[in-house]
């Protein structure tokens, strides 16, 4: 990301600025919402209650912050290597491939799956990850190899995934028979546990959600993240091909492999995406499930500056708005939650690309009016 | 239907599926020129094209639709200018949050609008740009075996701002390489400081460029809504704006190389929708999805240095900081 | 000089700019006669570019008066300077590569909207140019197949090309052998004879001696005094410079060199246009001497010390350490530092140091995998930072704060960073690249005492260095380089300055 031109104190810098980023671009979705004549307040008083307002809204909201903490991941961890990885969409793609794939081939063995159905589901995330992991490594090898941008040919990819997509769904490993391009249903074993089947034994009765155990993974995939950029070897190798890849060469790490490397684990992120929606909710693959989702992990991954606790946060905070926007868009037809969008968008340009007016504000509310 | 009509009726349907590329790629030339990345091409377009559809359909006037594309991408692109250039962000990012910020905007307000999940209501009549035929066009087609088919199909009835698509491509061509101002915009681009020591303005220049790349879009995207469709509907660019992006690289930012590259790509297009479903001998059904791809495919590949290389402006993608 | 004196060709009166916490430039006051080459000496940091592009119109001073001809004028950008007759030959070249000669210098002058006629103008102006000056180009060759000779020709031509009246240098013999030096100094008389004004900013006492008429010493972004050149000497301004006498000879008693370490044959190196930065070099480094290389900057000093140090492979050539030859894979960074051999770059901030990390991150760049900072694949910020406690301590780190980002330290104290970071883990060969460039005073005479205490423990030290004064100073021996060629050695002792240009402008030439 661009160097900074105003000197911030960290708390500042890490919280305060994105805080007044997001509360910036809310203003201008806000904006929007009286330009199109309903009334602001309302419309916020009903998607914070539609998201927060009753354990339903909030399973949902957890469940659309899963893929959102997946995807932001992805994008974080490549933006500690210099990289800006915008193919998001096509690795998670990539990754149901991966994961349906990994299906068909277990449903042809019905001993194993009666024997070890325990390691069935597991089989299968592992599939999709591999699946995001090696579509994001191309253009890794690419960039280290062949000197071919990162951003441009993961754009390009995008549309290469979405082609063979559609041509596999249609042709290949499609369900026969149908009109939709989507895969015949995974088998029982290795689909991901919704939250509320999971906790009932505990007692606790939650109304059915899409939540499910995919979730869980997405925490855990915030601690690993953690450890890995800043606990890790590997992540200060990351972190100094990020920064410096002279320093890098210089210190003996290879900035080549760090790019490949880092690309992969991405990948893997996102892949994260197809583990929720393919294994954890619609049980079967279907065309165009990552219904932008990649996307809106680079607002994630840019509000949350890189870091997981950040991610997590603007995570759900996108969660909110993607359960309170559906809720809303039901009570007032004419806010459609592509308003999510757009406030996606505002908060990329003000979180990323206006980053320095916006850390220039703070810093003059501050008093510390810096050199820029 | 013979041969010769076959390929007349592709290569027409190839020069309706460029005009877009053409429009978006001289956009991203002018932008990359200058040294400003611009991967928001496609939500340029989208917007213009909202904007085109929606004007055309309250004023009953197609040119009116044009104008106000042109408005809404411009405005779009000096966004992306602020960004960029004053305030020296990731122009990347920038892009990305241009094309997102377009996708949701188009359908938050046409579906606000219209109420019809974003699409806008069908233009016809003024409101919709015609099929212009050139003159002699029916009688080459009758009295000039060939050619005659050539010029009346390929050539002669398209839409005013298809004309005028290639008349920028003309321009561009002209302007970078023969003009004051196009010398300027080669330099901005590969040495901004160099540009700034002759004594002229680096962000003048490179929000001119900006400026023009907002031009073009908005040409490229009326074009959709207004010429070749009767309408907005959402995700109408479907891709487009990148396809001009590989355009671009594919011809090593240079113009007529990049006309080129359209009007490959655009033929690309033109063969993918002529054999949707055809069963070749020896082939079997084409697969359509791998023709789609090629374009980017393409791109990949030579940016892999595997054939050719793709040198971008210098600069490109680096904000101006004046050195200490 | 006639009777009723004209107005100075240039006055600055009171210049004051700040970036920031830092003052580049304090109540400045310069007076240039027109008509004559006037000198600005100062050490890397002085502030003399700062001042130069503030007159360039690159920035506006804080405060200040600027005069042309005894015409206050306000300069607020390139435009202003250009409208008042100055040209600058700027240090890094500002410069199209993709454009031609003639694009180039007509850049900001094109004289109409489209291009036709200013280009044959400018052809026709070059060739004038040319045969008038002995500037001889070629108008349709692209700037970017050029020469770094010929790239400052056209800078200078570009000034000229706007009929500049006053004509500011920044260091413009950094890339130039003393021949081409020479050539331009003959360049520069002319001009001076022809009535324009010339304002040439360099660090060496030699060329301010060789070609000025009047010369100005900054430190620390102030002025300090302004001489005639006739009738001041080096060590008169070099005084000036570093504010104190210096002593330029360092303390270095004679010490028997031990058994050979380190040895190159034959290393020849391309860069990425192919053309060859390194030819047969060989060279044998000893257990307890230094070794300096002398040669003008981009001779092959760089790379030379980067294919030793394992980040370029050689086309050819053979490295042995310990007598071993070292096969490819183990000419790698970590590996050669695995064996004792550790490297102080050339430039910190690009390759050194991670600026962005915390001090105690770049205390361990470079050994991030030594078992010492954590365990298997994990890393311990707290052995890390007690680390770089010891470390900064040990070398007077100011502030000695191993968790403050380390853009936050000063220019001296990051290069201690460095210097701790490669000394403390007791090397047997150290490469060192421009050990005190951008150095303060206090800081240089800390690091030379380092090296020489590290060739007293019997460390063999290969020492890169632009400042000729430094290298004869530490070194045991002397390696002169000229185009990528080891031109000539000399002992420390029987080395003189005059003898050492010879071999570093390839003049003179002798077996190596």
């Amino acid at each position: 990301m661009s160097a900074a031109p105003v000197a911030l104190p960290r708390w500042a810098d890490n919280a305060l600025v994105p805080l007044v980023s997001a509360a910036a671009a809310l203003l201008v979705a806000g904006l929007v919402v009286v330009g199109i004549g309903e009334n602001p307040l309302e419309a916020t008083a009903l998607l914070l209650r539609g998201a927060l307002g009753s354990a339903e809204g909030i399973g949902f909201t957890l469940y659309y912050a899963t893929n959102f903490i997946f995807t932001g991941l992805a994008v974080a961890v490549a933006f500690h290597a210099g990289l800006f990885n915008i193919g998001g969409e096509g690795q998670a793609t990539i990754a149901g491939i991966g994961a349906a794939l990994a299906c068909a081939a277990l449903s042809a063995m019905p001993g194993f799956l009666s024997a070890a159905g325990f390691l069935a589901a597991p089989v299968a995330i592992l599939a999709a990850a591999a699946g995001g992991a090696a579509y994001a490594f191309i253009p890794g090898w690419l960039q280290a190899k062949r000197g071919s941008h990162v951003v441009i040919t993961t754009i390009m990819l995008n549309f290469v995934a979405a082609a063979l997509a559609v041509y596999l769904l249609r042709e290949i490993i499609g369900r026969t028979g149908s009109m939709q391009p989507e895969t015949p249903d995974f088998p029982a074993q290795v689909l991901l546990t919704p939250m509320h089947r999971l906790l009932a034994p505990l007692g606790v009765r939650l109304p059915a959600t899409p939540l499910n155990t995919a979730f869980l993974l997405a925490l855990l995939a915030l601690v690993a993240v953690w450890l890995l950029i800043w606990r890790t070897r590997l992540g200060y190798a990351i972190r100094t091909v990020g920064a410096n890849p002279r320093a890098a060469a210089y210190a003996g790490i290879s900035p080549a492999a760090v790019t490949m490397i880092a690309m992969a684990i991405s990948g893997a992120l996102a892949g994260g995406l197809a583990v929720n929606e393919a294994l954890g909710v619609q049980h079967r693959l279907v065309l165009d499930f990552t219904a932008g989702y990649g996307f809106v992990g680079i607002a994630v991954a840019l509000m949350g500056r890189g870091h997981p606790v950040g991610v997590g946060l603007a995570a759900l905070l996108f969660g909110v708005l993607y359960q309170g926007g559906a809720e809303l868009s039901f009570d007032k037809p004419t806010i459609t939650r592509d308003m999510v969008v757009v406030i996606g968008g505002v908060l990329i340009l003000f979180a990323g690309a206006l980053d320095g007016l916006f850390r220039k504000l703070v810093a003059g509310v501050l008093g510390r009016g810096g050199m820029g | 239907m013979n041969l010769l009509q076959t390929i007349a009726v592709v290569l027409d349907s190839t020069v309706r599926l460029s005009i877009p590329l053409i429009c978006a790629a001289m956009a991203g030339l002018w932008s990359e020129k200058a040294g400003v990345v611009d991967i928001g091409l496609e939500g340029k377009m989208l917007i213009a094209a909202f904007a085109a559809a929606v004007a055309a359909h309250v004023s009953g006037s197609a040119w009116a639709g044009l104008g106000a594309g042109i408005l809404a991408s411009v405005a779009l692109a000096l966004l992306h200018g602020f960004a960029a250039i004053t305030w020296r962000g990731n122009q990347i990012v920038s892009g990305v949050a241009v094309n997102m910020l377009a996708a949701g905007l188009a359908v938050v307000l046409g579906n606000a609008w219209y109420g019809q999940g974003g699409r806008t209501p069908p233009l016809d009549g003024a409101a919709r740009f015609g099929e212009l035929a050139l003159p002699f066009a029916q009688g080459a087609r009758t009295h000039v075996p060939g050619l005659g088919l050539i010029y009346d199909e390929v050539i002669s009835g398209h839409a005013a701002p298809a004309y005028l698509a290639f008349a920028c491509v003309l321009a561009t061509a002209f302007l970078l390489k023969r003009t004051r101002f196009g010398l300027r915009i080669r330099a901005v681009g590969e040495n901004p400081a160099a540009v700034d020591a002759a004594g002229i303005s680096v962000a003048g220049l490179r929000y001119a460029a900006v400026a023009i790349c907002g031009l073009l879009c908005g040409l490229g995207g009326t074009y959709l809504a207004v010429a070749q469709s009767a309408g907005f509907l959402p995700q109408m660019t479907a891709g487009r704006g990148f396809i001009a992006l590989a355009a671009v690289i594919f011809a090593n930012w240079r113009p007529w190389r990049a006309l080129g590259a359209c009007l490959l790509f655009g033929l690309l297009d033109a063969v993918a929708i002529r054999l949707q479903g055809v069963s070749l001998p020896g082939i079997g059904l084409v697969p359509v999805e791998a023709i789609q791809a090629l374009p980017y495919l393409m791109t990949i590949v030579l940016l892999a240095g595997f054939i050719g290389k793709a040198t971008p402006p210098k600069a490109s993608g680096t904000p101006y900081v004046k050195e200490r | 000089m006639s009777t009723a004196p004209s107005p100075p060709a240039i006055a600055l009166a009171g210049i004051s700019k700040r970036f920031g916490a830092v003052a580049a430039n304090r109540d400045v006051t310069l007076a240039v006669a027109a008509g004559s080459i006037h000198g600005i000496v100062g050490e890397n940091g002085a502030g003399k570019s700062t001042l130069m592009s503030i007159l360039y119109g690159f920035y506006e001073a804080d405060a200040g008066e600027i005069r042309i001809k005894g015409q206050p004028r306000r300069i607020r950008s390139p435009a202003d300077a250009i409208a008042n007759g100055i040209g600058m030959v700027h240090q890094h070249f500002m410069l199209v590569e993709t454009l031609s000669v003639a694009e180039t210098v007509m850049l900001g002058a094109e004289g109409g909207a489209l291009l036709k006629g200013g280009l044959a103008k400018a052809r026709a102006e070059l060739t004038r140019l040319s045969r008038e000056y002995g500037l001889a180009i070629d108008p349709d060759a692209l700037v970017g197949d050029l020469s770094v000779g010929l790239q400052q020709r056209v800078e200078i031509l570009k000034a000229l090309y706007r009929g500049a009246e006053i004509l500011i240098l920044d260091e413009p013999t950094a890339v130039l052998t003393p021949a081409e030096a020479d050539q331009l100094f003959a360049l520069l008389r002319a001009l001076k004879a022809q009535g324009r004004t010339v304002i040439l900013i360099t660090h060496k006492l030699r060329e301010i001696m060789a070609v000025t008429d009047t010369v100005s010493v900054m430190r620390r972004g102030e002025m300090v005094g302004h001489f005639v050149t006739a009738t001041t000497s080096p060590p008169a301004l070099a005084e000036a410079m570093v504010g104190r006498h210096v002593l330029l000879r360092v303390e270095k008693p004679p010490r028997e060199r031990g058994a050979p370490v380190l040895e190159a044959v034959g290393l020849s190196c391309r860069d990425a246009r192919g053309s060859e930065t390194l030819r047969e070099v060989s060279l044998t480094l000893h257990a307890g001497e230094i070794v300096g290389i002398a040669g003008v900057a981009g001779n092959g000093q760089s790379e030379l010390l980067e294919v030793l140090a394992g980040l370029l492979q050689p086309t050819r050539g053979v490295i042995r350490l310990d007598g071993k030859i070292l096969a490819t894979a183990d000419r790698h960074p970590a590996r050669l530092r695995a064996r004792g051999l550790m490297h102080i770059p050339e430039d910190r901030q690009r390759s050194g140091l991670v600026t962005a990390f915390s001090a105690a991150e770049n205390a361990i760049l470079g050994y991030q995998r030594d078992p010492a900072f954590g365990t298997g694949p994990l890393m311990s910020p707290q052995r890390i930072a007690a680390h770089a406690r010891a470390a900064f301590a040990a070398y007077d780190v100011r502030p000695p704060d191993p968790a403050l980002s380390t853009a936050a330290f000063s220019g001296g104290n990051q290069q201690k960073i460095v210097l701790a970071r490669e000394i403390e883990r007791h090397p047997r060969v150290l490469l060192v690249g421009q050990p005190t460039r951008g150095v303060d005073i206090g800081a240089i005479e800390f690091i030379h005492r380092r090296l020489l205490a590290l060739r007293d423990a019997g460390v063999a030290i290969l020492l890169v260095s632009v400042e000729l004064e430094e290298v004869m100073a530490l070194s045991d021996r002397i390696l002169a380089m000229c185009g990528g060629r080891i031109t000539g050695e000399r002992r420390a002792d029987a080395a003189d300055e005059r003898d050492l240009g010879l071999l570093m402008a390839g003049v003179a030439e002798e077996a190596a």
